[in-house]
């Protein structure tokens, strides 16, 4: 696509006769449930968006799991826990290394993420159960690899067959005398990856978080929830935070310990970064041990500059505030001029978002940093306060799919629940703007009218695409090709295509670039043949002589370089 | 890397760790693709076919299409008969295919879902339109692998959709068609083949066939169903072939024994044209059964490798290899193999089937008798094996990268998947051209390590 083209803007649309146009193949019941999953934008009152519910069947979608959510996103990252997937060998395989959740062990540690272990269910077990072969198992991996602690992930025969994870966790903890934990997280327990999270949450909470107390030695120790170090964005995190002289206990989950995790119960404040899969644990340490949440984003660099001065209004420290403006400074001094560059190449630019359960939201920073206009988006498999804020929590009502999983019964802990900040400095925070335990939502943000969409189907996106026209499309594995095949460059948001990091100011300044190379790749100008661009185009047949062939070259002189090439 | 890993190799029974092999499902998806017009359908929760998907999306970089019944709770404790009936209405309804294939996953045979049943009650109520077909095939992941998977869809190809039209034996010769079951092999293998059935001049009828299905053209259109793929009429006449030419044990010949059972359809059984003698056998059967002579031109490709082979004959003998992958791939390599007169010292795959020690013990026989032959195994128990007794060359799919990297042998991609690197998307490994470029991807990893790990004084221009 050329650069000039493409910068109608969507309010030339009628965004109501998209809908209708993306609605109108469906039979009726699918058009009614998929009519409520279409939004259009009000970003001054979010309108209520059909969020977290089933997929109608045979509607080709881009959501998975509740295995996925829990073991892919939520525990896989956890590096030093021996995770064992009790199931036939599918679905472990497939979580095998598939996310990029980079990890850098400390020397002799193993990085359990190299390994796929799993109890290779047959058919024997579907019959008499499979708890006996689980128990062998986990027997197996404690004799080769002596783990400090097991965690068992069930796959959807298990729940079938009705083995019981978690006696078989408390069997092999007392033999062992290592933590074992069981999670009931098989498949069709919810309507997304995002059950998983929620029983993930639940897992680390009870099994895990609390078991050090002794905290790291540091000033200003906080936790960074809902960042899972794709491409390394952790780590872009962790140094810019350090920069500042905050201390990062733990990731969750992301490049992070078993003993990272047991003793991040210990930190003053918890940034949570992905609010749908993690904002659980938020809520239950906050609750249980008094830490108070802030929603952070480290996506974009507008956003990664409003987040450090949140945290460090939140510290209350005039060095902290100071080091913090220092560092913004610094970073922004040389992010300027690459923003500015590729801004100027791309401003007004189209670009749709439809992934995942936060950065259909994070990513909206990075474009708009850089000009660009969101002409629609949409989470994969997010809940109503995704999109329309924490205010709408109370008036969500639980399905029957929701209720299958555990609202865990948290109360203050007698001795541990010592909140770093007394009930007046929260009330003096509040009352200055200061937003604890919130989340606003990705529609706020968004211009009255754009598209939401939820958990977009394949023929939505490819109308979508027809009708918008949008110079880029962030997405998955399973829709990048569709979308490229149509002409449009599409950038996985779960895996980054392989590159990345895309976090904090140093990500971003890979990000814009990787959008300005997105957007100016030649590949789409080649695709019509030039026999069809202009059928008298052929190079002719001409006559040439010895004389001209060796004088074609003699008058050419190479141009002088321009000033500076060299540097 | 790996670092858990020991040489000490301990007895297990129940822990699989770094499978060799994956489920039924992805298989039998794969194969339906190979359907002119398909959509694969998943029975089961979403979140297998959202891996499935994305597997193979992976493995091609193409657009991976696929249906799911999205079971939650309540389909899976009452059964999928109405997500199946909803799912396909709106599939014939939204995407329009002219075939939908179905296949199970490990939740709907645990809970018993009848797939036929169900496929005959859609029918009646209309909810597959008049000239649209539904096929099925049955793919509990607790039995066998992705291969199993792949056979039991080709299976179903055959079952549902072959038939003797009861023409004579005189009309059907004089125009004598053959059949061609290709086996779980990229689309790149399936166009090499198709190059060379028609270079040699016999009419053929190839399922599946994923050319043209997964390796489009980029023109700036997305087609859900490109023109690719056996179209229902051809695999409906493959009843009427005058013989099928099968390749592979475990992807291709059960469906060749269920056209012979149903239509009787006398079947050549042969391995994967990988390498020389196995790629002779396909001509030869081709020829024969064809009634065509072998053309110059294909004479001229296989003297160009026996050519190769002998040029370079001294890079490949005697090294000493470890093969992992899926059971059909593993036997004709391990040939080839043999051929270039190197020594495989493991031959691996971590489906299961009698028949691959069984076929592997009379190819390596006499000429590498020390060779560990092993079925339903995994990539931990071959890191552990070359721990013990290392090897030269390592060839498999994309996992065994990480084995080739901690122990620094060279490494060899091949098989299913292949998630870091281009080629097999493009350039076969079938025939003899195929057996050239593997040749060329050998003599490469063996000889770029060896320049990088060499000592100076025996770094050599020419090799
Ligand atoms: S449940 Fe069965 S079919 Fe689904 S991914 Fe797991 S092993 Fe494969
Ligand atoms: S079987 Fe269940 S747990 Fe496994 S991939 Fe399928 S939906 Fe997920």
């Amino acid at each position: 696509m050329s650069e000039e083209t493409n910068t109608t803007t969507v309010t030339e649309l009628d965004p109501a006769a998209v809908k209708a146009e993306m609605l109108k193949i469906y039979p009726a019941k699918t058009a009614k449930k998929r009519g409520k999953q279409i939004i259009l934008n009000d970003p001054d009152n979010p309108p209520e968006i059909g969020a977290n519910t089933r997929t109608v069947p045979g509607i080709i979608t881009q959501r998975g799991c509740t295995y996925a959510g829990c073991r892919g996103v939520v525990m896989g990252p956890i590096y030093d826990l021996l995770q064992i997937t009790h199931g036939p060998v599918g679905c472990g395989y497939y979580a095998w290394q598939t996310r990029r959740n980079l990890v850098r062990p400390p020397e002799g540690t193993t990085n359990y993420l190299q390994y796929c272990m799993n109890t290779d269910m047959q058919e024997d077990q579907i019959v008499f159960g499979g708890e006996k072969k689980l128990a062998q198992a986990i027997r197996e991996a404690y004799a080769i690899f002596k783990p400090k602690a097991i965690a068992i992930l069930s796959t959807c025969p298990v729940g079938l067959i009705g083995d019981d994870v978690h006696a078989v966790a408390r069997q092999m903890k007392e033999e062992l005398g290592i933590n074992v934990m069981g999670f009931s997280c098989e498949g069709y327990k919810g309507v997304s990856q995002s059950a998983g999270h929620h029983i993930a949450n639940n897992g680390v909470f009870k099994n895990i978080i609390g078991l050090d107390d002794k905290p790291d030695e540091a000033e200003f120790n906080m936790n960074i929830l809902g960042e899972y170090n794709i491409g390394g964005d952790a780590w872009e995190i962790d140094t810019l935070l350090r920069k500042c002289g905050i201390h990062v206990t733990a990731t969750l989950s992301g490049d992070v310990s078993y003993d990272q995790v047991k003793k991040c119960h210990t930190v003053q404040l918890n940034g949570v970064m992905c609010h749908r899969s993690i904002n659980y644990i938020a809520e239950m340490m906050e609750k249980k041990f008094g830490i108070p949440w802030i929603k952070v984003n480290f996506i974009g660099a507008e956003a990664t500059a409003k987040t450090l001065r949140k945290i460090a209004k939140f510290f209350d420290s005039k060095k902290l505030t100071d080091r913090v403006e220092e560092v913004i400074a610094q970073e922004m001094l040389a992010l300027r001029p690459v923003r500015e560059e590729i801004k100027a190449k791309h401003k007004g630019k189209k670009a749709a978002l439809f992934v995942g359960g936060s950065r259909a939201h994070h990513y909206q920073d990075l474009f708009r940093d850089i000009g660009m206009e969101i002409v629609s988006a949409g989470y994969e498999f997010a809940h109503r306060d995704d999109y329309e804020g924490r205010k709408v929590l109370p008036t969500i009502k639980v399905d029957a799919d929701s209720r299958n999983i555990e609202e865990l019964h948290v109360e203050a802990d007698p001795e541990r629940f010592k909140p770093s900040k007394t009930p007046e400095q929260i009330a003096a925070l509040e009352a200055g703007g200061f937003n604890f335990k919130d989340y606003e939502g990705m529609m706020v943000e968004m211009k009255k009218l754009t598209l939401v969409i939820d958990d977009i189907s394949h023929h939505e996106m490819e109308k979508l695409i027809e009708i918008y026209k949008p110079d880029i499309i962030g997405s998955g594995i399973k829709d990048k090709f569709v979308i490229e095949k149509m002409g449009v460059p599409c950038k996985q948001l779960h895996s980054y295509d392989y590159s990345g990091p895309y976090a904090a100011f140093g990500g971003a300044i890979n990000f814009y670039r990787e959008v300005d190379r997105m957007l100016t790749t030649k590949v789409w100008k080649f695709i019509t043949p030039p026999w069809e661009k202009d059928p008298q185009s052929a190079t002719p047949l001409t006559h040439t002589t010895k004389t001209e062939a060796k004088n074609e070259t003699k008058a050419w002189r190479k141009p002088a370089a321009a000033d500076g090439a060299e540097g | 890397m790996l670092n858990g890993t020991t040489a000490e190799i301990k007895p297990r029974e129940a822990l699989r760790i770094n499978p060799a092999k994956t489920c039924q499902p992805i298989g039998a998806m794969y194969a339906a693709l190979g359907i002119n017009g398909c959509m694969p359908h998943s029975h089961g929760s979403q979140g297998c076919c959202s891996y499935h998907r994305s597997h193979l999306t992976r493995h091609f970089k193409e657009p991976v299409v696929a249906t799911t019944s999205s079971f939650t709770e309540g389909a899976s404790v009452f059964g999928g008969l109405a997500n199946m009936t909803q799912a396909l209405s709106n599939i014939f309804t939204i995407y329009n295919p002219k075939i939908v294939a179905v296949h199970t996953t490990c939740l709907s045979e645990v809970i018993g879902d009848d797939i036929p049943m169900m496929i005959k009650k859609a029918k009646e109520e209309k909810i597959i339109p008049d000239g649209k077909y539904v096929i099925h095939a049955n793919t509990p992941s607790f039995v066998g692998s992705h291969v199993t998977g792949f056979a039991s869809m080709v299976t179903g190809m055959v079952k549902y959709l072959a038939e003797a039209s009861g023409k004579s034996e005189a009309q059907l010769k004089a125009e004598p068609q053959l059949n061609v079951i290709p086996g779980y092999i990229d689309p790149a293998d399936m166009r090499e083949l198709k190059r060379i059935i028609k270079e040699m001049g016999v009419k053929t009828v190839m399922f599946p066939d994923t050319s043209g299905v997964l390796d489009l053209p980029q023109d700036g259109q997305y087609r859900m169903f490109p023109s690719g793929g056996a179209t229902i009429e051809e695999i409906k006449s493959s009843g009427d072939s005058v013989g099928t030419i099968a390749l592979g044990h475990f992807a291709s010949h059960p469906a060749a024994i269920e056209l012979d059972e149903k239509c009787k359809v006398p079947s050549a059984l042969l391995e994967l044209p990988y390498g020389l003698t196995n790629t002779d056998k396909f001509i030869h059967a081709l020829r024969t059964h064809g009634g065509v002579d072998v053309p110059g031109s294909i004479g001229q490709e296989r003297g160009r490798l026996l050519d190769a082979m002998s040029d370079m004959h001294q890079y490949f003998h005697g090294k000493r290899v470890a093969i992992v992958g899926d059971p059909d791939h593993v036997i004709a390599l391990t040939q080839f193999l043999v051929e270039l007169d190197m020594k495989p010292a493991y031959v691996f795959t971590g489906s299961s089937g009698k028949h691959f020690e069984q076929r592997l013990t009379e190819i390596l026989g006499n000429h590498a008798p020390d060779a560990m032959i092993k079925q339903n195994v995994d990539l931990f128990e071959l890191h552990q094996q070359i721990k013990n007794n290392p090897v030269d060359l390592i060839i498999g799919n994309t996992y065994s990268k990480y084995i080739s990297r901690v122990e620094n042998i060279p490494f060899v991609r091949f098989g299913f998947p292949v998630l870091d690197r281009m080629g097999h998307r493009y350039f076969p490994a079938v025939g003899y051209m195929g057996a050239l470029r593997l040749m060329e991807k050998i003599n490469d990893a063996l000889l770029d390590h060896k320049d990088r790990e060499c000592a100076e004084e025996n770094f050599e221009l020419i090799q």
